[in-house]
């Protein structure tokens, strides 16, 4: 497959995260909001069709739904009811594979959804809450898209409030390892990381066309590894893309990233 | 046994300093009506514990809790409450914010009557650091350490049904009932307010039958409210009125704040409020939401 000569950076992005569900054989693959779900479902139409995916309110599907409004006609492909209380019998299953995006990630790959700033008390910003974010982080693997990369969402020192375990010695409970935490990608409008630095350290898995390594380190508030190697994220082929306008056919990709830049900005 | 009865008559039953529980999901399936009841009412110092949408928003807004037990505040469109953030960041309310996972454990081991129930849920995070009253415990089988997450105990759940019976048979047909089984079984009294009230006969259709999610013995009362879910959905019957909570968010940033909500919206009574907000039919035609 050649690369698309044009698309947009969501595209890239999504591409990208399509890859972290590519491996994971028959799991429930969750991806919440826009691109992450996209990733998803472009995972299970390509390199994972064992994937299982719900329509994000309450029934499993063999194949994913388009997002947004759909033909009168349309028929979802329901195969079997999935409640969100079932949704926690699968979690604790450990069956599922996740991404989300939090509101800050830190050194450790912990992540906050909740109280930003001030005391916990009396927070400066009240976000969502800790949502599912505590039992998907010792559940199951998880992943994060964050569409803005900057220092506030990758903040130094620990996050306000920690939803989600990651990499932290200091809060590990008693009998488990590190090991056992599974965080996967980390996609952003900059570039590809995961936690596979030295001792579980952010590292930089790929830059995004025309984006540097500076940059990216500039908008990251603790340091990011940077291997040997550095790749330049792949393209997407037109045949992927094909796929990802089949499965958003209103564009809701578009209004993902701040101005919906271009995937290559070189 | 009958048992039918008023809005008014179920605010009747709670009282100062209750731990109420709420049924629904964000802006999905909540009894509003009942909390628009409790809104009209003097009772305060309430506990809530809810898989919250506007009904802890509007319950915060109006003074009348103590403290919030959740896992998240949402509208979902809206991501953020806006009149829950108001009572968070002003430091006026008490909070015991948990993972989504650990209330319905929560309200399990209150179902079953029992302390607690042992999960990994919450290790390592704030939500343990931040509530003290959860303990984390060894196990008597292993070497780790496990939360004990302890029950929910309510002395009062709300919630909307589709369907019911005057004997407390209550139906939920629309895709997801939710927790609404658990918050029926972990509390000493369940209200729920439906949609339709219907002869019993109607559940003798097994495929009616095969979504009642729990039992009648765990239904203490039941109140007829056609529409009594909005401004929330209830799939089948009605999506959530966007425009509506649109309204209610903007209402947050103004100057009377809430005052100018319940001006505008609340009324004296259900229908008032029905009034207000462009009548049944108008609820009854809202679109399902397609996600």
């Amino acid at each position: 497959m050649t690369a698309a000569a044009e698309y947009t950076l969501a595209e890239l992005c999504i591409v990208a995260a399509s890859k972290s569900f590519a491996d994971e054989g028959e799991v429930l693959g969750t991806g919440i909001g826009v691109v992450p779900r996209l990733a998803a479902s472009l995972a299970m139409k390509t390199t994972n069709p064992d994937l299982m995916m719900t329509d994000s309110e309450a029934w499993m599907l063999s194949e994913p739904n388009p997002i947004g409004s759909r033909a009168a006609d349309f028929v979802p492909s329901t195969e079997s009811w999935m409640g969100f209380s079932r949704i926690f019998d699968n979690v604790w299953s450990r069956k599922r594979h996740a991404m989300l995006g939090p509101t800050q990630i830190d050194k450790f790959g912990q992540s906050n959804t909740s109280a930003l700033g001030g005391s916990y008390d009396k927070p400066k910003t009240m976000m969502l809450g800790a949502r599912g974010f505590p039992g998907n982080s010792i559940s199951h693997p998880n992943s994060f898209f964050i569409p803005g990369h900057n220092t506030r969402v990758f903040k130094e020192g620990e996050c306000d409030f920690v939803s989600s375990v990651g990499y932290n010695p200091a809060r590990l409970p008693k009998g488990h390892s590190l090991d056992d935490i599974d965080i996967r990608l980390v996609i952003t409008n900059l570039c590809v990381m995961d936690f596979g630095g030295p001792d579980h350290q952010i590292q930089l898995v790929s830059l995004h066309p025309g984006v540097s390594v500076e940059e990216v380190q500039q908008n990251t508030g603790y340091p990011v590894h940077i291997p040997a190697e550095v790749l330049t994220t792949e393209a997407p082929t037109q045949e992927q893309l094909d796929i990802i306008m089949a499965l958003d056919p209103h564009n809701q990709r578009a209004h993902q990233i701040l101005d919906n830049p271009p995937g290559n900005r070189s | 046994m009958n048992k039918q009865m008023t809005a008014t008559e179920v605010v009747a039953q709670l009282e100062d300093g209750m731990t109420v529980g709420i049924g629904g999901w964000g802006p999905r399936r909540k009894p509003m009506a009942l909390v628009r009841e409790i809104l009209r009412s003097g009772l305060k110092d309430l506990t809530i514990v809810s898989y919250g949408g506007a009904d802890v928003g509007m319950l915060c807004a109006a003074g009348k809790v103590k403290k919030v037990v959740f896992a998240f505040v949402s509208l979902d469109f809206i991501p953020l409450e806006p009149y829950f953030r108001q009572a968070r960041q002003s430091g006026s309310i008490e909070v015991m914010e948990i993972d989504e996972g650990m209330m319905l454990l929560g309200l399990r081991a209150a179902s079953w009557g029992i302390p607690f129930i042992p999960t990994e849920v919450g290790l390592g995070t704030d939500v343990i650091t931040q509530n003290p009253d959860i303990k984390v415990i060894d196990s008597p089988y292993d070497d780790k350490e496990w939360v004990a997450m302890p029950a929910l105990k309510l002395d009062a759940s709300l919630i909307h049904a589709d369907k019911a019976d005057v004997r407390g048979v209550c139906q939920i047909a629309g895709p997801d009932h939710y927790m609404d089984d658990w918050f029926a079984r972990a509390a000493a009294k369940t209200f729920v307010s439906c949609d339709e009230l219907v002869e019993s006969e109607y559940f003798h259709d097994p495929a009616q039958a095969r979504m009642v999610h729990w039992e009648r013995s765990m239904t203490t009362g039941v109140v007829p409210i056609a529409g009594g879910a909005h401004p929330t959905s209830c799939s089948p019957l009605y999506g959530f009125d966007v425009a509506h909570f649109k309204a209610y968010a903007a209402s947050a940033k103004g100057e009377g704040g809430f005052k100018d909500y319940i001006q505008q919206y609340l009324g004296a009574s259900e229908q008032e409020y029905q009034n207000n907000v462009g009548g049944l039919d108008a609820i009854c035609a809202i679109e399902l939401p397609t996600y």
